[in-house]
């Protein structure tokens, strides 16, 4: 019973870190037409802005030092990108998506140069470090900082969605943004917004992904990109709710095949991608292909 | 009246000028060089067969392709615009598709459309269309094709529109909704010039003051609407059916 | 006809090479038929074919394939495994890994392209990554997992072992890159290869002719798929042994790299892509070394000691500034009035200078 806990809060746990960073791909490529390869780069650039902070400060306040500049560094750099490679190339959807390609393979790298090709440790504080005792299980803390994240992050969105202007006319654009346009709504600001918003969630799961690994290293976002790649193709694109229960889907799934058999997770999601998108009778956005 | 050899008449101030339009899209032209008036009141019917390019027209008008030849709305260049500021100008669009945002509800529907600075005239579009308030929290994908149609029209209403262009509002219409669609655009043409792309040669006998003809992405008629009508010769070749 | 005489000129050049003392300083560390320059140019030629069997796929039929380095993959370690754990002979291991290429290259490919543009994408890297992951992970006493394995050296054959033989295994890379360029050459011009090139423009054009663009693409994925596991088979020969770098997402995106580099879909850019990535990738770390990069200071030096970056980099570089590749750079540099900046700050969609030629309207409907 209490590895089932086990399992099931790991596998949850890596759902909210899958969650962080599809959501804002989903929202993008719903929104945008665009398959972000850079979105890994982002998730790098806020692990290492928070470690660095870290780093210097100690302590729970480090942390939540950590927090802010784990955000702050992945919607700016989200910003940057959209302002100077996304939007130049809007009619040139190939090279787009070319462009995010050389921006993910350059950034990480770049980062390695800095920080170097070696793991750098996360030192929790005590608070984090330890577990709780849950039915009898021993979960480590930092599942439930993880999933606490992703469902505020979850619930912020759909109330930013539901509730504002904003919200609003993304929630229009990712259906037809040419009559957006033509309803006098410049939707290149929503753009930048939401490639923004993207970028602060993908910052904040590079700083949990660090957390959870108790290391960094340059390679960390690109692997969690592949994972929410998935998520983001088995819920549907532009659907919160969708990417919300895919993630779920994906953890679960991914930790319990593990431990059936080493390795059988991690393959077995991958071939579920595969199977569901071969099965599907619809377009990634879920209208019938 | 119709056009002589090379010379389209041109009227006197006209809130819109399309001068030899241009549009190629995936590599062949649709427009080759079509150039029109639409009078700064009253309706213009914009008329042709399937596939001429009256919607290429339209969508040409609001930025939505890359254009050769000028557009002009009340002397301002819309070449150099994007769309939205286009629609800010107060140039409206209702097309063919209604594309009425289906996960949204009716009233979010209005709500996006609402303009940035002046008061939005609910009580225009509400008097029009009083479906619109009846269902005001209903998703606008459930909406029947006709109440889609006066949502997509009202929306353009809310703001202060100057012109609008309209795509084939009562298509796949049933003819109670078509009738109501037809009475809410007279009114609304008391208002605001229309460019009115339509089919249903009843709608346009009955409020079309101007006919612009295309054939082929050209121009080949423009005069009066109702002359055009009245001869059913003319009406049969230029579009191919009975008036 | 010109064009074959040029390859035929260029094919007869680079054979001549490990005949040659020239040397070219800065370039390459030594003359040109030193054992280390033939290596570094055979892992060129052998990167140029590689791009020429993805350009097949992505400038040619227009399928955007992140999976491709897995028939590279399969051609390595098939032929590796059956050499030292089955003691399969080197050619018979070698044409089994043609065979699983093969037959994988259907199997995946039937399935893969029954869905479009960004699903095939993410279906092939979905294949890919589960190859990747049972090189490494999945069983790593028979793969060798992280560091890959060693070719039982007693398998393959005198001609091609000894660093005094190294001419030999330049001339085979060079006879792959020929196969490669030939065969494509070839099946571009033919009936069915013209038939891939209308798939990319247009597809609906081409069911429209009542063809059935499935097929085509099948065709297309197929050969390249088998040309990518005999060019693994290659870099096999040419590395001793297997690596698992080739099965990662970063070396299926350096052949895209490699192609956009280069030109899609034009042959010669392609192999100049292909040849200047493999170089670039292999000098790095001795060009870092050097004196003048060195000198630089730590900040500029770091990030120029990446490869990765620097292609990055080049790669947006080259999409912003030189879309079309290097393969356009003849052509840009003959219209050298032309602005640099091509990009057009297209928010808008517009042409300001559309085809009007300033014809009177047409002659408009007869009097009636």
């Amino acid at each position: 019973m209490s590895t089932l806990i086990l399992l099931a809060a790991t596998g949850l746990g890596l759902a909210a870190l899958y969650f962080l960073v599809a959501s804002g791909l989903s929202l993008i490529f719903g929104l945008m037409d665009v398959l972000n390869f850079a979105h890994g780069a982002f998730v790098a650039v806020g692990g290492y802005a928070a470690w660095t902070v870290a780093d210097h400060v100690a302590g729970t306040l480090g942390l939540g030092l950590a927090l802010i500049a784990a955000i702050a560094g992945g919607a700016a750099l989200a910003a940057l990108t959209e302002l100077f490679v996304i939007r130049p190339l809007y009619a040139r959807p190939l090279d787009q998506v070319l462009a995010t390609v050389g921006l993910g393979l350059a950034i990480p790298a770049l980062l390695q140069a800095i920080w170097g090709a070696d793991p750098r440790t996360w030192t929790l504080p005590g608070w984090l470090a330890g577990t709780v005792n849950l039915l009898g299980a021993h979960v480590p803390t930092v599942r439930f900082l993880l999933i606490a994240a992703a469902l505020a992050l979850l619930g912020g969105l759909r109330l930013l969605l539901s509730r504002t202007r904003a919200g609003l006319v993304v929630r229009a654009g990712v259906e037809n943004r040419e009559m957006v346009a033509a309803l006098g709504i410049d939707v290149h600001r929503a753009f930048t917004g939401v490639f923004a918003l993207g970028g602060a969630a993908a910052g904040l799961a590079g700083l949990l992904d660090g957390l959870y690994q108790g290391s960094m290293s340059p390679g960390d976002g690109t692997a969690l990109l592949i994972f929410a790649f998935v998520v983001v193709v088995l819920g549907r694109m532009g659907s919160l709710t969708g990417t919300a229960v895919a993630s779920a889907a994906v953890g679960l799934v991914q930790q319990f095949a593990n431990y059936l058999s080493p390795n059988l997770g991690d393959e077995s999601v991958v071939i579920l991608l595969a199977a569901v998108l071969l099965l599907r009778r619809r377009d990634l956005k879920g209208r019938p292909a | 009246m119709t056009a002589s050899d090379n010379q389209v008449p041109r009227i006197a101030e006209p809130i819109l000028r399309i001068s030899e339009l241009t549009v190629k899209l995936g590599g062949s032209a649709i427009l080759h060089g079509v150039t029109f008036d639409v009078a700064a009141t009253g309706v213009t019917a914009l008329l042709g067969r399937n596939g001429v390019g009256k919607t290429t027209t339209v969508k040409s008008v609001l930025g939505l392709h890359p254009v050769g030849g000028a557009v002009r709305f009340a002397g301002i260049d819309l070449r150099a615009l994007p769309t939205h500021r286009i629609a800010r100008l107060g140039v409206g669009y209702v097309p063919e598709d209604r594309a009425v945002f289906c996960g949204l509800t009716v009233e979010e529907n209005l709500r996006l459309a609402e303009p940035a600075r002046e008061a939005p005239r609910y009580d225009f579009v509400y008097e029009l269309f009083p479906v619109l308030r009846e269902r005001a929290r209903q998703s606008a994908g459930t909406l029947s094709g006709g109440e889609q149609q006066m949502l997509a029209l009202g929306r353009v209403l809310l703001g202060p529109a100057r012109l609008l262009l309209i795509d084939e509002p009562t298509k796949g219409l049933s003819p109670k909704y078509a009738g109501q669609v037809a009475l809410a655009l007279g009114r609304i043409a008391e208002h605001v010039p229309i460019l009115l792309v339509e089919q249903n040669l009843a709608v346009v006998r009955r409020m079309a003051r101007d006919a612009v003809v295309l054939d082929m992405g050209r121009v080949v008629h423009v005069g009066d609407a109702r002359d055009l009508l009245a001869d059913p010769g003319l009406t049969n070749r230029l579009l191919g059916v009975s008036p | 006809m010109r064009r074959t005489l040029a390859a035929l000129l260029a094919l007869a050049l680079l054979y001549a090479i490990p005949y040659s003392t020239i040397r070219l300083p800065g370039v390459f560390d030594g003359p040109l038929d030193s054992p280390g320059v033939l290596q570094l140019l055979a892992v060129c030629l052998v990167f140029a074919g590689l791009a020429l069997s993805y350009d097949l796929l992505f400038g040619h039929t227009g399928i955007m394939s992140f999976g491709h380095g897995l028939f590279v993959t399969g051609g390595m370690y098939v032929t590796t495994i059956l050499v030292n754990h089955a003691g399969y002979s080197l050619l018979i291991s070698a044409l089994a890994g043609l065979g699983v290429g093969l037959g994988a290259a259907i199997v995946l490919g039937a399935v893969a392209l029954r869905v479009d543009g960004i699903g095939f994408a993410m279906v092939t890297l979905a294949f890919g990554q589960a190859v990747s992951l049972l090189v490494v992970s999945g069983s790593p006493g028979l793969t060798g997992g992280e560091q890959g394995q060693t070719l039982n050296a007693a398998a393959v054959p005198a001609a091609l072992s000894g660093i005094r033989n190294t001419a030999n295994l330049y001339w085979l890379a060079l006879a792959y890159l020929a196969l490669c360029a030939a065969l494509l050459w070839w099946l571009t011009t033919s009936v069915p290869g013209r038939m891939m090139r209308a798939v990319k423009e247009n597809q609906q054009r081409v069911e429209v002719l009542g063809l059935n663009p499935y097929l085509f693409k099948l065709l297309a994925f197929v050969v390249a798929g088998v040309l990518a596991t005999g060019g693994g088979v290659v870099y096999l020969l040419l590395l001793g042994g297997a690596t698992p770098t080739v099965s990662g997402s970063d070396f299926t995106l350096g052949l895209l790299v490699m192609v956009v580099l280069g030109g899609a879909g034009r042959r010669w850019g392609v192999v100049a892509g292909g040849v200047l990535y493999a170089y670039a990738d292999q000098s790095l770390t001795r060009l870092s070394g050097s004196s003048s990069v060195a000198a630089l200071p730590g900040l500029l030096r770091g990030p120029l000691q990446q490869p990765l970056f620097l292609l990055g980099v080049s790669f947006v570089a080259v999409v912003f500034f030189l879309p079309g590749g290097l393969a356009t750079l003849p052509a840009r540099l003959r219209t050298s009035t032309m602005p640099i900046r091509r990009m057009a700050i297209t928010r808008r969609h517009r042409v300001t200078s559309g085809p009007v030629t300033g014809k009177r309207q047409e002659e408009v409907a007869p009097r009636g």
